[in-house]
């Protein structure tokens, strides 16, 4: 596995335990379909939540949240539409999330959460 | 998050308009959205300061950016509000005293590497401004000079962003850049025309008083004669011959210089402008134009100064033609579809042409091969409504060889002599106006001259009479001929014209007949 891939999944661990701590719970992680995958479904009350998690080790190529484009966005939408199909859940409240880890080496992560981007 | 407001200018013609810059930091991706009718070279304004301020070392936050230019409606144009939108998300963001922002008027381009680039129409701009009530504005380094030309304001140059944040109380360390100076050198411009003098024309003494008269009473000029009889030559002196420009219209000839991208330097324009375009001008070249933003054309860049049209017939009839609205109104409107512009448009016409297609009818010593009707429709391009409001029609004759002998010998009147007598001139016309609306005699309407105290009785005007009388010039002739005798009594020192005045004015307008 690559290293981008490692802080990719390592990035992901971490905040599924920083929602857990904030009483969301973990659905689903890494669902794949054909045309994607969702990092992490998680829910908290009526809310089911999809959220993308982009981790990076600096700034120097920009801000992980510049990474997440529109594209990204309509993609992850028609992801939450199949994911609820296929759970047999179509009336539920969905939000899209997105969070942000920021791990520079030897220091400590920060992590960026911003509620329903799309 | 936050709002950041602070302040700019939108300029439409000569006319600022203050415009309010917000902007506003809302959790979201990182975007950045730019409202209120930008143009393209506006829209491109968000990479710009995105770059500028991430290279001046001030980042703007990874958040969602809106920046709303108010009032909405108003149609912005140019690479003159980046600054204003840099500083207004600074302030957003925190990074600096938004109160600071808030009260100062930002104008000013930023390139890439954060530093401030000069741009067009400062003067206008921080006159808006200062008309608006603002006292403190910032403007790039190279734009600095023409910004304090404006009384009552206090003008805050910066080289760069980082400097711009800096002074708005960002913490930031000072560094030193090399701050982008303006291109264009106006000193040798005008050196340029400070070089004709009157002193070089030989030998054609009455074109000369012709054109002491022009200067004194701002009376439009045509000179008709063969090539080589010296009308450009005669023409491009008469700047030299008008008195320095008042304050007021210093300022609105230094604006427009500003506006036209020529530069401007350290001291207001003090001497009257001479444009002088090419016979293939357009319409928009002529008086001004384009589709997006309005630009002042040639007429706009010679107010207060010499509009001189070489050539006169080979203009298109419709350019010559667009010249009638300023010379009635002493305004230039242009009407276009996102909005109207009005310049100021005040100039003396000086128009020079050939008398035929082959220029030589009239001449000594060579004859015309034009037929008549030839020589009949050249000078028919110029319309009679254009003709009817040139008060001064001189015929200019090539020099002979015995006209160059007798010249050599006896002083020859300088451009500075010839100021001197014009100034003098117009004192005694203003003096004379006092209780009128007219300061100059080419401004004064026939009905006044005819009756009341101007009225000059029948002794001064038997000549002018007879030629009535004879129908060689019409009554709007008639009173062309009596406004320019007063200037050439002006001229002489005297208080009212004298047969003599009236014969000479005569003279000036029938010339080329």
């Amino acid at each position: 596995m690559a290293a981008k891939d490692e802080l990719g999944r390592w990035g992901e661990q971490l905040v599924a335990e920083r929602l857990t701590e904030q009483g969301y719970a973990v659905l689903d992680r890494n669902w794949r379909c054909e045309q994607g995958e969702i990092d992490l479904v998680v829910q908290r009350g009526d809310d089911t939540v999809f959220v993308e998690v982009k981790t990076r080790s600096g700034t120097a190529f920009g801000h992980p949240f510049e990474a997440i484009t529109v594209a990204k966005l309509a993609r992850l939408r028609r992801l939450a539409g199949e994911w609820c199909e296929q759970h047999g859940a179509t009336r539920r409240r969905i939000r899209i999330d997105a969070v942000a880890v920021l791990a520079p080496p030897g220091a400590a992560p920060t992590i960026e959460h911003l509620e329903g981007v799309f | 998050m936050g709002v950041g407001r602070t302040l700019s200018v939108a300029l439409l013609g000569l006319t600022g308009a203050v415009v309010e810059v917000e902007s506003d930091i809302s959790a979201g991706l990182p975007g950045f959205v730019l409202i209120g009718l930008p143009d393209t070279a506006l829209g491109e304004a968000k990479d710009r300061v995105r770059s500028a301020a991430s290279n001046s070392g001030c980042a703007l936050p990874s958040h969602k950016l809106t920046v709303n230019l108010s009032p909405a409606a108003l149609p912005k144009h140019g690479s003159g509000f980046d600054l204003a939108i840099a500083v207004s998300i600074l302030a957003a963001a925190g990074s600096v005293h938004a109160e600071s922002v808030e009260r100062v008027v930002h104008v000013g381009e930023l390139g890439l590497d954060g530093r401030l680039r000069p741009v067009n129409g400062v003067l206008p701009a921080v006159l808006a401004a200062s008309r608006a009530g603002h006292r403190v504005v910032m403007v790039p380094t190279g734009n600095a000079d023409e910004a304090s030309l404006v009384p009552d304001v206090r003008v805050v140059p910066v080289a760069s962003l980082r400097d711009a944040a800096i002074w708005h109380g960002g913490e930031y360390q000072p560094v030193p850049v090399e701050p982008i100076e303006r291109v264009g050198t106006p000193e040798g411009h005008e050196a340029a025309a400070e070089h004709l003098d009157l002193t070089d024309i030989v030998g054609n003494e009455e074109a000369i008083g012709a054109l002491l008269a022009a200067a004194a009473g701002a009376h439009h000029v045509f000179l008709l004669g063969p090539p080589g009889a010296g009308k450009t030559m005669l023409a491009s002196r008469l700047p030299g011959l008008l008195p320095d420009l008042e304050p007021a219209e210093a300022l609105e000839v230094s604006s427009i210089r500003s506006l036209a991208g020529l530069a401007v330097g350290s001291s207001l324009v003090t001497r009257p402008p001479l444009e002088s375009p090419h016979h293939t001008a357009t319409a928009a070249a002529m008086v001004g134009g384009g589709s997006g933003q309005i630009r002042p054309g040639a007429a706009v860049r010679a107010t207060h100064g010499v509009l001189f049209l070489d050539e006169a017939p080979e203009f298109s009839m419709a350019v010559l033609d667009c010249l009638r609205q300023p010379l009635e109104s002493g305004r230039i409107s242009i009407h276009r579809a996102s909005a109207v512009a009005h310049f100021p448009g005040r100039f003396q016409l000086v128009m020079a042409a050939n008398p035929c297609p082959c220029g030589q009818y009239g001449a000594q010593d060579a004859s015309c091969m034009c037929p008549p009707n030839a020589r009949r429709r050249y000078l028919a391009r110029i319309s009679g409504p254009l003709l009817d409001r040139i008060d001064i029609q001189l015929g200019v004759r090539q020099v002979t060889a015995a006209q160059l002998a007798l010249s050599t010998d006896g002083p020859r009147m300088s451009t500075a002599d010839g100021r001197a007598r014009v100034t003098a001139a117009r004192a005694a016309a203003r003096e004379r106006l006092r209780a009128t609306p007219w300061t100059l005699n080419s401004q004064v309407p026939g009905s006044w001259l005819r009756n009341g105290t101007a009225a000059l009785g029948g002794r001064a005007t038997a000549a002018l009479d007879r030629a009535l009388e004879r129908g060689g010039i019409t009554m709007r002739g008639y009173d062309r001929v009596l406004r320019l005798s007063w200037t050439l009594a002006d001229l002489d020192g005297e208080g009212r014209p004298s047969p003599d005045h009236v014969g000479r004015a005569l003279f000036l307008r029938r010339a080329m007949s």
